[in-house]
């Protein structure tokens, strides 16, 4: 069986145009970039800059740029190296100067278009490739085209998603509103495009084409879209990424590794958040020698550097002594302090609620609270297996429990300031005045005015948390060391990266384009909700 | 001002006790013990052996009596072993000699012995922090100037295309950890796979003589990721000061815009990154342990993963000092500078 190439048949029609949208977009680009070192253009400006200095910008932009591609040697430039390097310097910059200077004749909005057009034209042959793929077999349009045929799930989601949501925009609060901004909608699909993938991948196993784990003889090391040798009927018949050096599937463990993240980051970031909260208003709100502890506490904990309480955490010596289990106890009860201390404070007057509805909630606060935290056959069993609920691996807890750890001093660091910010507005004054307990201020008056940062934060934290998940796999801690998860597999890869280069470089690309996402999604939260 | 400096340098004091506290108490939790107890040995060793190997090298003692003779507050221990022979803290847990001292903890100078490197560890951390120090000052003469101009490009025209531009870019740098930029350099620039083998993908050879070709993936990868942040900090601080009255009452004085952004608000604009930038150095030590990691460039940050998968105690209670302290005196120097550069702001 033949091998898949990048684009298979169909690419040699469409390639051409493909990638001369490409280098378009490129020198487009660079134009526009030195084009907006000044704006040295139209009749209403105040004080326009001197020419001779509007120029330095693209000279010195343009210029290095060609100085630094023609020491490189690349074909079109190695002219340009002019066997003296600092002759070469010059030369360079002179063309920088002349690009300059006839950059300036164009208007700068012109480039702009320019520069839009060829993106667009970009983004509209690539989703050819990936639409293309969609309805025919793989061989006629590679590897990309397959695929994008594997994530059908995922295209049909994210579409429906979007689609649903543009539509209904206008009632949607903050999150209707991100479709208002570019950066925002480009961020909001990475972060779902993953969040689909991960939940029809790991979750129903409609996209991974083969056992993340299972290694196939002869398939180790294998380049991107190498036939599966002896593949029988049923089998995906090729490796879409190639193999790893254990024959594995790099395309099927991204798939499956993106589970791991997707469930982790965010509910880690959810508990930093409530321990964070749920000290950091009493901090912000009573002061005094409680904030002065807390305080203490925190910077102390951030004061560590972060792979350091990794190496000392994460390690087999310390699961065994049973320590993340312990900091587990302490951790996730704070979830359920927050919501019993919500709850009480804004319902405790009403009738019924502390005779039934309080103690049943308690009831299973608990309950979830016993069996997360009790793992049967470690030093902490507290209920017996019958009523523990789930079980999390040992490797998996250690990980969240650090993740936690070192999340939390920051947000309690953020809510502690923001509650400092807003306790003096009149309306906690009034709360204070009607009466009601610290508590209820907190909870109902403060949190959900402080909502606007706290929101981003979380974006950006999430990706935060993403990181960390992969510096604890990059040193091999943690998850054990077939886990498909992004850090794990990268450091699994690199011994071998200056040969084999897609082991490696898919779960880098994942991960950087979950964690841009999740960076650019904050972004767009971040401009909406100061537009208000 | 004094009292200011005298109180945080006291706080910090406090903070680092505390920290090697705990850091001492996980490194010296019973199961570490044994793995150090069975690498220094042998690995077949029973558990009762461990147990007498531990004892007769002090490890038993209570915690505190371990910790207080590590800082060197108690008298190191001397105990006749199971086995027959005497050995003591000051004697590196061998024979003890005459004229060994009574105290050997860290305020009188001796930081221990490594067990991973068969070296005092103070020598050890020294030319390992210097190695490092050599990176990072090229990871800092790399970042500062060129996120700051990224930054004032950025921000002196607020909502411009360039501006945008430059944006997006800090964004996508801080969304690249150093892990994935690392091997994305290492796979493009030295790869036989790609072929362009313009640099070198180790920076062994940089510990004794650095050049282009050994350091600068290294440096950049470090560099490029604090760069995202700072040059965003340094946008929004510009943008601010862009905005003031008195930026409006030169540019009306027809002062040219070059000579409002070079002369009148650059200086304001570089107060805020300046605590930044401090504050970015502790996070650096992140980039610094796994650049150093990823390109076998054996520092400090090497010496921290090497100490901690060997549970190495002396060693990681000494690298655990150095991180505490670099992050604390980063936190004073930001204060302090505050101060310098922002006269409206007073410490009482």
């Amino acid at each position: 069986m033949q091998n898949l190439t990048w684009t298979g048949t169909f690419g040699a029609y469409i390639n051409p145009f493909f990638l001369t949208a490409l280098s378009a977009f490129f020198l487009f680009a660079v134009a526009a970039i030195a084009r907006g070192f000044s704006r040295a253009d139209g009749a209403t400006l105040l004080n326009p800059t001197p020419p001779t200095i509007a120029l330095m910008g693209p000279t010195a932009f343009i210029g290095l740029m060609i100085w630094l591609l023609g020491l490189t040697g690349l074909a079109p430039f190695s002219i340009m190296a002019l066997g003296n390097i600092w002759l070469s310097l010059v030369a360079c910059l002179i063309i920088g100067l002349v690009a300059g200077f006839g950059l300036f004749q164009i208007s700068a909005k012109l480039i702009l278009k320019l520069v839009w057009g060829a993106s667009y034209a970009v983004l509209v042959l690539f989703s050819v490739y990936l639409i293309v793929g969609l309805f025919v077999a793989p061989e006629t349009t590679g590897i990309v085209g397959a695929i994008s045929k594997q994530l059908t799930p995922t295209w049909i989601a994210l579409g429906a998603t979007f689609a649903l949501s543009i539509y209904y925009k206008r009632g949607l609060g903050l999150y209707g509103k991100l479709f208002d901004s570019p950066i925002g909608m480009i961020g909001l699909a990475l972060v779902l495009f993953w969040v689909f993938t991960a939940l029809f991948g790991a979750g129903f196993d409609l996209i991974a084409t083969h056992d993340p784990l299972g290694q196939v003889s002869g398939m180790k090391n294998k380049h991107p879209g190498f036939a599966l040798r002896g593949a029988e009927a049923g089998d995906y018949p090729y490796y879409l990424f190639g193999g790893d050096t254990l024959a594995r599937d790099v395309f099927s463990r991204a798939i499956v590794g993106s589970g791991i993240v997707i469930v982790i980051a965010p509910a880690a970031t959810i508990f930093a958040f409530m321990v964070g909260i749920t000290l950091g208003l009493p901090a912000g709100y009573f002061g005094g020698r409680l904030d002065t502890v807390l305080s203490f506490l925190s910077n102390m904990v951030l004061a560590f550097p972060v792979i350091l309480l990794f190496f000392l955490l994460v390690t087999p010596e310390i699961i065994e002594s049973g320590l993340p289990n312990y900091l587990a106890m302490v951790l996730f009860v704070f979830p359920v302090i927050f919501v019993a201390v919500a709850q009480y404070s804004k319902n405790r007057l009403k009738s019924k609620f502390l005779t039934l509805k309080f103690p049943i909630m308690m009831v299973i606060a608990i309950w979830l609270y016993l069996s997360l935290v009790s793992e049967s056959g470690t030093t902490i069993a507290i209920l017996p297996p019958l009523l523990d609920l789930f079980d999390v691996p040992s490797e998996i807890l250690v990980v969240f429990v650090s993740v936690v750890f070192v999340n939390s001093p920051t947000v309690f660091r953020i809510v502690r300031g923001l509650t400092l910010d807003v306790k003096i507005r009149d309306y906690v004054a009034a709360a204070q005045t009607r009466g009601e307990g610290p508590w209820y201020i907190m909870l109902w008056e403060i949190l959900p005015n402080v909502r606007g940062p706290l929101i981003v934060d979380f974006c950006l934290r999430i990706g935060y948390a993403t990181i960390l998940l992969g510096t604890l796999g990059f040193f091999g801690l943690g998850l054990e060391s077939e886990s498909p998860d992004w850090g794990t597999t990268i450091n699994a890869g690199r011994k071998l990266l200056s040969v084999y280069l897609a082991p490696v470089l898919v779960p880098a690309f994942c991960l950087m384009s979950l964690v841009l996402g999740l960076n650019l999604l904050a972004d767009g939260l971040r401009e909406e909700s100061l537009r208000d | 001002m004094g009292m200011f400096i005298l109180r945080r340098t006291g706080v910090m004091l406090l903070t680092a006790i505390c920290l090697t506290f705990i850091v001492f108490i996980m490194t010296n939790l019973y199961p570490n013990l044994e793995k150090l107890a069975k690498n220094e040995g042998n690995f077949r060793m029973s558990d009762a052996e461990v147990a007498s190997y531990l004892g007769n090298r002090g490890y038993t003692q209570g915690k505190l009596q371990n910790y207080g003779e590590w800082l060197g507050i108690l008298p190191g221990y001397v105990i006749k072993g199971i086995d027959g022979k005497t050995r003591g803290r000051c004697s590196n847990h061998g024979a003890v000699l005459e004229n060994s001292a009574k105290y050997c903890g860290v305020i009188q100078g001796h930081w221990g012995f490594s067990s991973r490197f068969k070296e005092p560890v103070s020598q050890i951390v020294i030319t390992r922090l210097a190695l490092t120090g050599k990176l990072m000052f090229w990871v800092l003469m790399v970042m500062i100037p060129s996120a700051l101009i990224l930054g004032i490009m950025a921000g002196m025209r607020e909502g411009s295309q360039l501006d945008r531009t430059l944006s997006t870019g800090a964004i996508v740098t801080t969304a690249t950890p150093e892990y994935v930029s690392g091997v994305i350099f290492i796979a493009v620039f030295t790869s036989s796979a790609v072929g362009l083998k313009w640099f070198k993908g180790s920076a062994t050879s940089a510990m004794d003589h650095a050049t282009l070709e050994n350091f600068l993936l290294p440096v950049i990868t470090i560099s490029l990721y604090g760069m995202g942040y700072i040059a965003r900090m340094t946008r929004a601080s510009m943008a601010e000061v862009m905005t003031a009255q008195y930026i409006r009452t030169a540019r009306l004085k027809g002062v040219s815009f070059a000579n409002i952004v070079l002369k009148h608000a650059l200086r304001n604009a570089l107060i805020a990154p300046f605590t930044v930038i401090m504050l970015q150095i502790p996070w650096l030590l992140n980039g610094v342990v796994i650049v150093e990691v990823l390109f076998n460039f054996k520092g400090f940050g090497w010496v921290l993963v090497q100490a901690a998968s060997n549970n190495d105690i002396d060693l990681l209670l000494a690298v655990s000092v150095v991180g505490v302290v670099v992050v604390l005196l980063t936190q004073l120097i930001s204060d302090i500078g505050y101060v310098f550069l922002n006269p409206r702001i007073r410490i009482s």
